[in-house]
């Protein structure tokens, strides 16, 4: 499956079929900081993706000071 | 998984929350959640005029959605901070958005704006963290813009890790006089000062960030290049691996503050502010912290021109 990440611009392919909850933790992202995207769709950890899935990973953290 | 509130299959799960929810019934408690927040610390009430601090992020603009679609009227400000493409960015977000809604929109720009300085030259001429610098910049044309535009309120979109984030930071330092100011409501302490209120206190800014994806705003998803390696990404970052072990950790951390602690440091608070002797702003010295900054800078500008003459 191909997932982009933002804001860093960076796009991987990792092999299917894993759920989210784990992608998320193969890519060192912690729960509750990022959002997984499948066309308009949010999904949450447990549903499963599939090789063929294109996911945006949307990181919620902002802040300066 | 099932929605808590419906049954169908969620979008979203809370797990500080132990509560998932579709789209329809996350919009639901989202907008009950503030709702909530407004109510119990009697924030403001459909008759204030408020104005609301818009950055082009997703908590300034998901507070302006919820604030007007709970049946409040609030009127947006846009500060330009003048940070190249990221302003740029921002500006036009907060614009469409506001174009899009009919919605009343002020914008500053700092670097035409009083002094005419951009928070990239105060960083650079001062040598502050440029946040520190933004901050208190933000701050003062916050409190004219609502005094000039006669608003009663001044709303801001920091949310539950904003809040956390900035009460680990206050802790570990022991800013008492931090501490006795951290509430979601301060009262106008002086004439030229508004009431200031946060009313996404007890969300996080993942649930903000689900919020505004739900309803299609555009936000802006890039960082502030400034804030890269700023103190309070490090203690979000701390405060989101406890998180990730013990979920709730960050709303109880603030609510326990605010219910057991912040009224014992709210006593220390030191007398009301008095005017700032070049501004006429309220200030705690004889002059106000961002009259202090200008001068800062004014005095290195001059440094630098007698060096190089």
């Amino acid at each position: 499956m191909r997932v982009h990440l933002r804001p860093q611009h960076r796009t991987v392919e990792v092999e299917g079929p894993r759920t989210v909850g784990r992608l998320l933790d193969e890519l060192g992202i912690l729960p509750g900081t990022a959002m997984v995207i499948r066309g308009d769709l949010l999904l949450t950890d447990r549903e499963t993706l599939q090789d063929g899935d294109e996911v945006e990973i949307r990181a919620v953290i902002s802040g300066g000071r | 998984m099932r929605c808590t509130r419906c049954r169908a299959r969620p979008e979203v799960y809370l797990r500080a929350h132990n509560a998932a929810f579709c789209r329809a019934c996350y919009l639901v408690y989202f907008r009950r959640q503030v709702e909530r927040a407004i109510a119990a610390d009697a924030m403001f009430t459909p008759e204030d005029r408020i104005l609301i601090a818009v950055s082009g992020g997703k908590d300034s603009l998901a507070l302006w959605d919820v604030l007007l679609d709970l049946g409040f009227r609030a009127t947006g400000l846009y500060l330009d901070l003048g940070i190249g493409d990221y302003s740029n960015g921002s500006r036009r977000r907060v614009e469409e958005f506001a174009g899009a809604r009919g919605l009343a929109l002020r914008t500053v720009a700092l670097a035409t704006s009083g002094p005419g300085l951009a928070v990239p030259q105060v960083a650079a001429a001062t040598r502050r963290p440029p946040c520190a610098a933004c901050g208190t910049m933000k701050r003062h044309h916050f409190d004219g813009e609502a005094l000039a535009g006669g608003f009663t309120v001044l709303a801001t979109g920091h949310n539950l890790d904003d809040e956390a984030a900035r009460l680990l930071g206050n802790v570990l330092h022991w800013q008492r006089d931090h501490l006795a100011r951290q509430r979601p409501v301060l009262p106008a302490s002086h004439p030229k000062f508004v009431r200031k209120v946060k009313p996404l206190h007890l969300v996080s800014e993942y649930e903000t960030a689900v919020y505004a994806f739900m309803r299609g705003i555009n936000y802006v998803v890039e960082e502030c290049p400034n804030a890269v390696g700023a103190t309070q990404l490090v203690y979000k970052d701390a405060l989101n691996r406890i998180e990730a072990e013990s979920p709730g950790t960050k709303l109880r951390f603030v609510k326990e503050f605010l219910r057991t602690t912040q009224p014992i440091f709210a006593q220390t608070e030191h007398d009301p502010p008095g005017d700032c002797l070049r501004c006429g702003m309220p200030a705690y010295g004889s002059v106000c912290g961002f009259c202090r900054l200008v001068a800062e800078v004014e005095r290195r500008r001059d440094h630098t021109a007698t060096a190089s003459a």
